[in-house]
């Protein structure tokens, strides 16, 4: 049924048609209203065999969610930024075991400087962790992706994150399509799991693996996400068929047949995009969008063959690998290799900072006459940095950076500086 | 597609009001985004949330920077903020105060957008004066439909009675009935003043 609805309650209502039994959650910043509605959903009897538990830690929530699971339950919980970061023992060991939790992100940055906003920097940070990550455009595919990351990972018996950006969307109120619990039920078969820990049946899960085998285990952690290349789009029809929309998949292509200049993006900054390209079409600008749905797996294969016939890539987006640029403009390139088509990284949004047409129109001309850094910050100040320079090079101690800077920008002192809650 | 910022502070229901007038959109089979300016959402501190309305769907994600309407909850906000930033020449106002524009030293900016497109209401009085309680931000949802024509009052009333109910949804909704009748009163008296 159709709701105008914030995101976080979408969110919450399709976990809970997917019938949970365990979900857990350390409720207190940072977290979305998830986990809010999800607790309400249990303890008002809407949703039945489901224990919450509030644990006191985002580590707690991840280790209780893994001891769930590996008892057969079928496990969710949610968490974001620093919490993410203080799970990520948990993370590793999650996908490690094979478990098929599903944890929602609710993007944002990772402090220091303290920064409650979003980007996407809490997820990049835990890539290469063995979760499959999962990233929505709006509030529908957040909704939707929630539904089929558990198919995903109950079919591989891996972890899967669903990432949607903090406060764009788990705060936007928006329509969002809420499915039947039919529907669902249909679609998503009860868990079986592959391994269980049974009292009657009892054999251990955690073996300490040595040289001999490392390896090997790790291999097929990898092997899996391969699988999921296959998977991902097989799933994602099977949902077009039953629910009558499309959602997920491994990327979603935007006017890429005759484009000549395509950006590549995750998340919801590709609706700003896509309204971006459709006005420079119309003064003959060939541009596309690509965003990736799924970035773990990464798609290697559908990125290069979608973008094979341009002349230039533009990677936008909320992450930065300090020292190096792009964290997805990296994986793009890898894609790209051997083709000689050049990508060019666009860091942007970072911390909250709003990512605005007139910025990305201006970044898309010059990106057009290859008039474009091979690695851009999208509305740097660059004089508030040079400045900052200056005062380290004039001398020694020249105190912390975050609050020079904001002295310098006038914030340092207003009452809004501290002005922050989740 | 028809934007709206709301200014206010934090407890007095901003972002509930940006949410409320979605809703209100949606009822009408409008496509309709609302979201908070993310962060400041504490008592008392400058608060802004944004509302999108458009026939299609919304994909644009950034801020509203150039506002077809906004709405200010607290004229106390005239003195810290540029709350009138980017309004469109041909946009609407709608202020909580029971003074003029002219007494709080804001009709040069409202002098700009065209007649009928700005009204005050003394919102906080007819929240306290209904339910008891200094909450504007629902009372000036019905203000805005009177302004705007945007919005049918029933759909208001609807959207209030969706996140309000009981006698708190009685009550801002008899609240916002009022706000717009005194904005509709107001608009009369305006012809009136013309033909005179």
């Amino acid at each position: 049924m159709l709701e105008q609805i914030e995101g976080s309650h979408a969110v919450a209502k399709s976990v809970a048609l997917c019938r949970p039994e365990v979900i857990c959650a350390y409720p207190i910043s940072p977290q979305t209203h998830i986990v809010e509605g999800c607790g309400k959903l249990v303890k008002s009897g809407k949703l039945k065999n489901c224990e919450f538990i509030n644990v006191e830690s985002e580590f707690s929530a991840l280790s209780v969610a893994i001891g769930a699971s590996a008892t057969g339950a079928r496990t969710y919980t949610a968490t974001a930024s620093q919490g993410l970061l203080f799970m990520a023992e948990a993370v590793y060991n999650a996908s490690g075991l094979g478990l098929p939790i599903v944890m929602t992100i609710g993007n944002r940055a990772i402090g220091a400087p303290i920064n409650i906003w979003n980007d996407h920097t809490d997820s990049m940070s835990m890539r290469d962790s063995g979760w499959l990550q999962l990233f929505a455009e709006t509030n529908q595919e957040a909704a939707d992706l929630h539904i089929q990351a558990f198919k995903l990972a109950e079919l591989l018996s891996m972890p899967v994150m669903v990432c949607m950006d903090g406060f764009i969307l788990t705060h936007a109120y928006e329509r969002v399509d809420i499915p039947d619990q039919e529907q669902v039920d249909a679609y998503l078969p009860p868990f079986e799991p592959r391994q269980v820990l049974d009292p009657d049946n009892p054999y251990s899960i955690g073996a300490m693996v040595g040289p001999e085998a490392f390896t090997e285990v790790r291999y097929l952690a990898h092997e899996k996400q391969q699988q999921a290349l296959k998977i991902i789009p097989e799933i994602g029809k099977e949902f077009a068929d039953v629910f009558g929309r499309s959602s997920g998949g491994l990327i979603h292509n935007y006017k890429l047949d005759d484009a000549e200049t395509i950006v590549v993006t995750l998340g919801s900054v590709a609706g700003t995009i896509k309204d971006v390209v459709d006005k420079m079409r119309e003064n003959g600008k060939k541009i596309g969008v690509l965003s990736i749905c799924s970035f773990r797996p990464f798609p290697k294969e559908a990125i290069r063959k979608a973008l094979k016939n341009c002349k230039r890539i533009i990677v936008l987006e909320k992450s930065l690998a300090v020292g190096f640029g792009g964290v997805v403009a990296n994986n793009v390139m890898m894609s790209m290799q051997g083709t000689g088509i050049h990508v060019y990284t666009v860091v942007a949004g970072l911390g909250g900072r709003p990512i605005t047409q007139p910025s990305l129109i201006d970044m898309l001309l010059k990106a057009g006459k290859d008039n474009l850094e091979d690695l851009t910050f999208l509305d740097l100040q660059h004089e508030v940095v040079e400045r900052e320079l200056e005062r380290v090079r004039i001398s020694q101690k020249s105190g912390p950076a975050a609050e020079n800077i904001l002295r310098d920008l006038g914030v340092l002192g207003r009452a809004e500086l501290d002005d922050w809650s989740d | 597609m028809f934007q709206t910022r709301i200014h206010g502070r934090g407890g007095q229901g901003v972002v509930t009001a940006a949410e409320l007038l979605s809703v209100a959109a949606f009822i009408e089979g409008h496509h309709a985004q609302a979201f908070p300016s993310f962060g400041s959402e504490r008592t008392g501190a400058p608060v802004v949330s944004y509302c999108r309305i458009d026939d299609k769907e919304i994909r644009l994600r950034e801020p509203i920077l150039e506002p077809d309407a906004i709405i200010i909850q607290d004229p106390t906000l005239f003195s810290s903020l540029d709350v009138f930033q980017g309004l469109k020449s041909d946009g609407y106002v709608l202020l909580n105060s029971n003074k003029s524009f002219k007494e709080l030293g804001v009709y040069d900016i409202i002098a700009k957008v065209p007649d009928k497109h700005a009204y005050y209401v003394p919102a906080t009085e007819i929240a306290i004066k209904h339910m008891g309680r200094p909450m504007p931000n629902a009372v000036l949802l019905g203000g805005f439909a009177a302004m705007s024509n945007l919005l049918a009052f029933k759909s208001v009333e609807k959207a209030i009675r969706s996140k309000f109910s009981g006698k708190i949804g009685d009550g801002n909704v008899s609240a916002a009935l009022a706000a717009f009748d005194n904005v509709k009163k107001t608009y009369v008296n305006e012809e009136k003043e013309k033909k005179q």
